[in-house]
C-alpha cells in the first residue's frame, strides 16, 4: 500500500459539486471537485469516501460511497448514488444536491478492494446494480493506463434502462480486445438483446471463466460488489468453481 | 459545515445514546473483505499461543464442553450502523485461559481466522469478561455470513475487532496491526471516541 492511503485522514474536507447527471432512473452521478487539501493524497481504483451531512440543528448522518472515476484524474471524484426508498442520505443527494453545493467528505478509505495497473493477471469482475461503482474505477483505470491484463465483467441490472455506464462499457469492449462484458438483465430483456436475461448463476460464471482464462484455469483475482445477498451468493459460486478464498475480494453496499 | 437543505430522516430516538456518527439498524448487515469461508466443525480447532508457544487447543466438542456464558449487548459497526439489545452465547476468553491453566499475559493479542483475516486488540480488552467466542445469536446457531460457526465478540469496540470465523488467539508483547488496521483502520477502535481510522 502507498503510504498516503494509510491515512484516510481524521479531518473532514469540503468538496464542491461540479456536476449532477441522471445516469439511470434510480442512479445519479455526482462529480465532486476535491479541495487543495486532498489533491496530493490521490486514491486507488476501488476505494471509497465517507460523506457527512449536517442539519441546521447539528444532527449528522454519514455514509460511504465508492469512487467511480479513475485515479488518473486526481482532482475530482465521481460517485454513483442509488436512490434507496426512504434513504436518509441517498434521497438528500437525489432531491437536494445541486451544482455548486459543498459536501463534507473524508478519505480515500479501503485498501483490500483495490486494483493497481501494475497487475498483469486476468481478473473477473462481478457487479450487481450500483455495485459497478468501484469496479468502474478499476476498468477506467485499466483503459487509461493501457493495461493489457485480461478482464471480464459480469454485470447484473434489472432492466436495460438500469444499466449504469452502458455506452462506456460497450465502447470499452469494442476498442479493447482484452476486455469482455456480459450484462445479465434480471427483470426482462428487450426483443433484441445480446446479453443474458437471467440472474447470474454458476453456469454463467463458469462460462465467463472459460472465456477469460480457458476451461482449465481460474482467474487470478475476482472482485465482487453489490448488495449483501448478491455478494454472498457470488462469493459462494466462485468458491464452488474452485477459486481460493484469498483470490476473491468483496465489497458489500447494503443490508 | 451545515447543509442547509438537509434535515435528516431521523428514525425513532434511540432508547439510550449511541456512539457519535452511528445510526440505529434493525437488520444485521454483513461486512467482510471476502466470501464467506467454509468451516467444518468436524475438523475445526481453536488454539491459543503465548509468545509463539502453543498453550492450548480445543476441538468443537471441547469448546462446547466449556462453561457457557450468555451476553446481552449493543454492537457498533464502523460502516455506521449500531444494533441494540443483541443476545449472544459462548465461551469467555477468561474461561479458555483458565482451561489452559494460564493467566493472561500483559500486552496485546492477534485474533486469527479462517480466510486469513486478523485483528489486534489489547489483552486488557478481552479479559475480565470483556471478550468471548460466540456460537449462538438470538437463540440460533450463528449464521456463516455473520461469522458462524464461531466468532470473537468484543462489543465495546467497533465490530471489525470481533473477528468472524475465529481460529486462534496469539498473545504478543507489542501491538501489531491486523488486516484492516494495515489498511488504515484505527489500532484500537473505540466507537465512543469515534476511532474509525488512523489519526482519529
Ligand atoms: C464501502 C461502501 C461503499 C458504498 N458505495 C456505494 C456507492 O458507490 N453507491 C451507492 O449507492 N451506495 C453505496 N454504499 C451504500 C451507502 O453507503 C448507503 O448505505 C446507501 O446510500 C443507503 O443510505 P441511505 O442513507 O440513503 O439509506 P438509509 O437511511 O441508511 O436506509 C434506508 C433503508 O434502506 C435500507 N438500505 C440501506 N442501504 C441499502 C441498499 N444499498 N440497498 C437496499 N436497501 C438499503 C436500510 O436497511 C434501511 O431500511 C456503500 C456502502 C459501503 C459500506
Amino acid at each position: 500500500m502507498a503510504a498516503e492511503s494509510k491515512e484516510p485522514g481524521a479531518a473532514w474536507h469540503i468538496a464542491t459539486v461540479a456536476s449532477v447527471h441522471d445516469e439511470t432512473p434510480r442512479v445519479k452521478l455526482f462529480r465532486l471537485n476535491l479541495p487543495e487539501s486532498l489533491l496530493k493524497r490521490g486514491f486507488h481504483a476501488g476505494q471509497y469516501f465517507d460523506v457527512r451531512l449536517t442539519a441546521p440543528d447539528g444532527y449528522q448522518a454519514q455514509r460511504s460511497y465508492s469512487i467511480t472515476s479513475s485515479p488518473d484524474q486526481p482532482n475530482l471524484i465521481e460517485l454513483a448514488i442509488e436512490l434507496i426508498a426512504d434513504g436518509e442520505v441517498s434521497s438528500y443527494f437525489h432531491e437536494a444536491v445541486e451544482v455548486g453545493d459543498r459536501i463534507e467528505i473524508r478519505g480515500p478509505i479501503g485498501g483490500h478492494f483495490t486494483w493497481l495497473p501494475l497487475s498483469t493477471k486476468p481478473v473477473l469482475h462481478i457487479a450487481g446494480g450500483s455495485g459497478i461503482a468501484p469496479i468502474m474505477s478499476m476498468l477506467r483505470h485499466r483503459t487509461s493506463s493501457e493495461s493489457r491484463a485480461r478482464a471480464l465483467l459480469i454485470f447484473s441490472a434489472r432492466t436495460e434502462a438500469d444499466i449504469l455506464f452502458h455506452d462506456e462499457l460497450d465502447q470499452m469492449a469494442k476498442s479493447d480486445p482484452n476486455f469482455n462484458h456480459i450484462i445479465a438483465l434480471t427483470r426482462g430483456a428487450p426483443q433484441i438483446w445480446n446479453g443474458e436475461d437471467r440472474r447470474i448463476d454458476r453456469p454463467m460464471i463458469d462460462a465467463a471463466i472459460s472465456t477469460l482464462v480457458g476451461s482449465e484455469e481460474l482467474p487470478d483475482r475476482a472482485y465482487v460488489c453489490g448488495g449483501s445477498d448478491f455478494v454472498e451468493s457470488m462469493g459462494n459460486y466462485l468458491l464452488d468453481s474452485g477459486m481460493s478464498h484469498s483470490d476473491v475480494r468483496t465489497e458489500r453496499f447494503g443490508p | 459545515m451545515i447543509n442547509n437543505k438537509f434535515f435528516g430522516r431521523r428514525r425513532a430516538e434511540p432508547p439510550r445514546p449511541i456512539p457519535p456518527g452511528q445510526y440505529l439498524e434493525d437488520g444485521f448487515p454483513v461486512l467482510s473483505a471476502g466470501p464467506t469461508p467454509r468451516v467444518d466443525t468436524a475438523t475445526w480447532e481453536f488454539s491459543i499461543e503465548i509468545g509463539g508457544e502453543s498453550v492450548g487447543k480445543w476441538s468443537w466438542e471441547d469448546m462446547n464442553a466449556l462453561p457457557q456464558t450468555a451476553l446481552h449487548t449493543d454492537i457498533h459497526c464502523v460502516t455506521k450502523w449500531s444494533k441494540l439489545d443483541t443476545d449472544w452465547r459462548g465461551v469467555t476468553i477468561d474461561a479458555l485461559l483458565e482451561d489452559a491453566g494460564v493467566t493472561a499475559p500483559t500486552g496485546f493479542v492477534m485474533a486469527t481466522c479462517d480466510g486469513g483475516y486478523t485483528t489486534n486488540v489489547p489483552t486488557a480488552d478481552i479479559v475480565d469478561g470483556k471478550g468471548m467466542l460466540v456460537h449462538t445469536y438470538d437463540g440460533e446457531p450463528l449464521a456463516p455470513e455473520h461469522g458462524g460457526p464461531i466468532r470473537l465478540l468484543i462489543p465495546h469496540l467497533y465490530l471489525w475487532k470481533s473477528a468472524k470465523w475465529i481460529r486462534g488467539l496469539k498473545f504478543m508483547e507489542n501491538d501489531e496491526p491486523g488486516f484492516w488496521e494495515r489498511y488504515g483502520y484505527h489500532m484500537y477502535g473505540d466507537p465512543w471516541r469515534e476511532q474509525r481510522y488512523t489519526g482519529d
